[in-house]
């Protein structure tokens, strides 16, 4: 096995990481999209270069050519494309809603908005009645 | 006609989603959904008649052979499985006409419609398909329009539910396509029939056994498996009733299929057993994610969420079969997988009856309820009794089985387990009953009035289905157990 003449699928690897990696460590949900989109574009060079075969030609019969490299993965790649524009552009109009909602896109933001909410929602309905020890107990974390 | 079955399963609501953009009124185009859904329905049940007097059927779209074109391959698994989720569908939409008028802004109902159907189209192409990369493909439709149908929702958080569910979701379908790309990689086939026939050649190399490994993972993101289940107690609590209801009862279930699928079909038992230690994982997984989930059940401040707990730790019960690897084991699977999604159909179903009369599911508000929607709480009571698996329901006929298998394996330590969950089962239903009949109303209840019938039929009737395939265990148990020797490749 060549190590460097695989160099193709290093860079899949690579950019699988990079972009999980984004979606995993950055708060700001648009930087997450970047990186989800990153991650799915690192599987359309995998397939692309799978798709690949040394010395070989595209299936238009030739005399020339002995060898042809069947054109299947570029097509399903282009599916996937397509489902990936999709998937982005649903997530980020989420995205704009959230900012809409929330006027924030930071995760932690975010979160802090829920807690309030929820806390607000449960002291109009228990009040500081028995179960609110536990309630608060419960907020804190 | 009759043989065009398979591809009707699929284009009639493929077909019906666009439709619903062109029918500018509210209140038709849930009638006009309700017809696309019952339609798909009809086609199943005729589907599953063929199925079981023929046997499998092979159907090439646009008449190319196999591994060029695409096939849909229907036998007793995937036919059984369509008439659930088309009839769950169905019954949910009868529901949906009263409750998405009174939940969703008028606006926003043709979006929720559309979205609605080519859901149903992306579980009913999964089920249906015999080609790999088509189960990706349909396997996002599917996710896109629950994504946008959980964005619906009115609180604020169903928005963040839904991000959160977009990105986990992705990334388990992106890790699913990985699997098939380095499959398609050794073997140059995309159709199942012919991977699963290519396959063994190549079983010893690092490339098949990467495949399934993303593959297991990908598809556990989607099922929701302990620890890959974070999107779904929000997506599912903070979604319209509606999809809450359709969605609990099917999409983690296809999700099942598919593993089951391609562990069996497409990998090949042997493959599945020796060349990772999958059963002692899912053994394990299973487990713990039945008694956290259970455990997290109880504590819940909001209905749907405490059976959005309750439906993790259902999965755990299905992937605990699972990890049995015997024939009875997948029995149990099959079983728990089609009475789940009737016992959960009806509780969210009924949750929905409940927020459609006092605008919330929080369980405070559900305080004395029992005397203002008797129906309404009772079928919340039958759907918890068979949630626990009491004698008489759907839910003790699959724990039976469950046992049974574990039993027959050899692991009564886990049988133990499994009984003592359906303890911690008892206590998270308790909670919910002891605030409907047993605590004075917190909130003025005064106007509030039983369901209105148009909810309540589709409620019992899933209920009583539930009563109903708990003794007469003729259907269920005869094509699980057909379903599960075929894929042993045991003919009976």
């Amino acid at each position: 096995m060549n190590i460097i003449g695989l160099y193709n699928y290093w860079i899949v690897v690579l950019l699988m990481m990079i972009g999980f990696y984004i979606v995993i460590a950055h708060e700001n949900l648009i930087k997450k999209l970047v990186g989800l989109t990153i991650f799915q574009t690192s599987v359309f060079f995998f397939y692309i270069s799978m798709g690949k075969i040394n010395g070989a030609t595209p299936p238009i019969l030739d005399e020339k050519w002995q060898l042809y490299s069947n054109p299947l993965p570029h097509v399903l790649i282009l599916t996937a494309i397509v489902v990936g524009i999709a998937t982005t552009a649903l997530g980020l109009s989420l995205v704009v809603r959230i900012q809409e909602a929330y006027g924030s896109i930071e995760e932690s933001e975010i979160q802090v908005q829920d807690t309030h909410d929820q806390l607000e929602c449960q002291l109009e309905a228990y009040g500081p009645g028995p179960d609110f020890t536990i309630l608060n107990k419960d907020l804190t974390k | 006609m009759i043989a065009h079955y398979p591809i009707l399963q699929v284009i009639i609501p493929l077909l019906g989603a666009p439709l619903c953009l062109f029918i500018r009124i509210p209140r038709l185009v849930g009638l006009f959904a309700l017809l696309v859904s019952a339609a798909a329905f009809l086609v199943s049940c005729g589907l599953l008649q063929q199925v079981l007097s023929h046997g499998t059927i092979v159907y090439e779209i646009g008449g190319w052979a196999a591994p060029w074109g695409i096939e849909y391959r229907i036998d007793q698994l995937n036919s059984y499985l369509l008439l659930l989720v088309s009839g769950i569908s169905t019954v949910v939409l009868v529901a949906a006409q009263t409750s998405v008028k009174k939940e969703l802004p008028e606006n926003r109902h043709i979006y929720f419609y559309t979205s609605y159907l080519l859901c149903l189209t992306g579980l009913l192409g999964i089920l249906a398909t015999g080609d790999a990369f088509n189960v990706f493909v349909f396997l996002e439709i599917s996710a896109l329009s629950s994504y946008t149908m959980i964005a619906l929702g009115t609180d604020r958080r169903a928005l963040t539910a839904s991000y959160q569910y977009l990105v986990m979701g992705t990334i388990g379908a992106t890790f699913i396509i990985i699997g098939v790309g380095l499959m398609y990689m050794m073997t140059g086939t995309l159709n199942m029939h012919d991977l699963a026939q290519r396959l063994p050649e190549v079983y010893k190399s690092k490339t098949i056994l990467s495949a399934f490994g993303f593959f297991i993972v990908g598809v556990c993101l989607k099922l929701a498996l302990f620890p890959l289940h974070l999107w779904l107690p929000n997506a599912y609590a903070f979604a319209p009733s509606i999809a809450t209801a359709f969605l609990a009862a099917t999409s983690t279930k296809v999700a099942v299929y598919i593993l089951i699928r391609y562990m069996f079909s497409i990998f090949g038992i042997e493959f599945v057993t020796t060349s990772l230690p999958l059963n002692d994982i899912f053994l394990v997984l299973g487990l713990i994610g039945i008694f956290a989930a259970s455990v997290s059940a109880i504590y819940q401040r909001n209905v749907k969420r405490i059976f959005a707990y309750s439906s993790i730790a259902q999965i755990g019960y299905m992937i605990l079969g699972l990890a049995i690897g015997t024939q009875l084991g997948l029995t149990a699977t099959l079983l728990h997988l089609f009475n789940h999604a009737l016992m959960k159909s009806a509780l969210f179903l009924a949750i929905g009856a409940v927020t459609y009369r006092i605008g919330s599911s929080q369980i405070y508000h559900l305080a004395g309820l029992g005397r203002k929607m008797p129906f309404t709480m009772a079928a919340i009571v039958a759907g918890g009794l068979s949630l626990i698996g009491v004698p008489l329901t759907v839910g003790f006929v699959s724990k039976w089985y469950l046992v049974v298998a574990l039993l027959d394996n050899g692991w009564w330590p886990v049988a133990v387990l499994v009984l003592f969950s359906s303890l911690i089962a008892v206590i998270y239903v308790w909670r919910v009953i002891e605030w409907i009949y047993f605590t004075p109303p917190r909130i003025i209840l005064d106007d509030i009035k039983e369901a209105p019938l148009s909810q309540l039929i589709p409620i019992w009737f899933l209920v009583l289905a539930n009563l109903y395939f708990g003794v007469d265990t003729r259907l269920t148990v005869g094509v699980s157990k057909m379903a599960a020797q075929s894929l042993f490749g045991v003919t009976p």
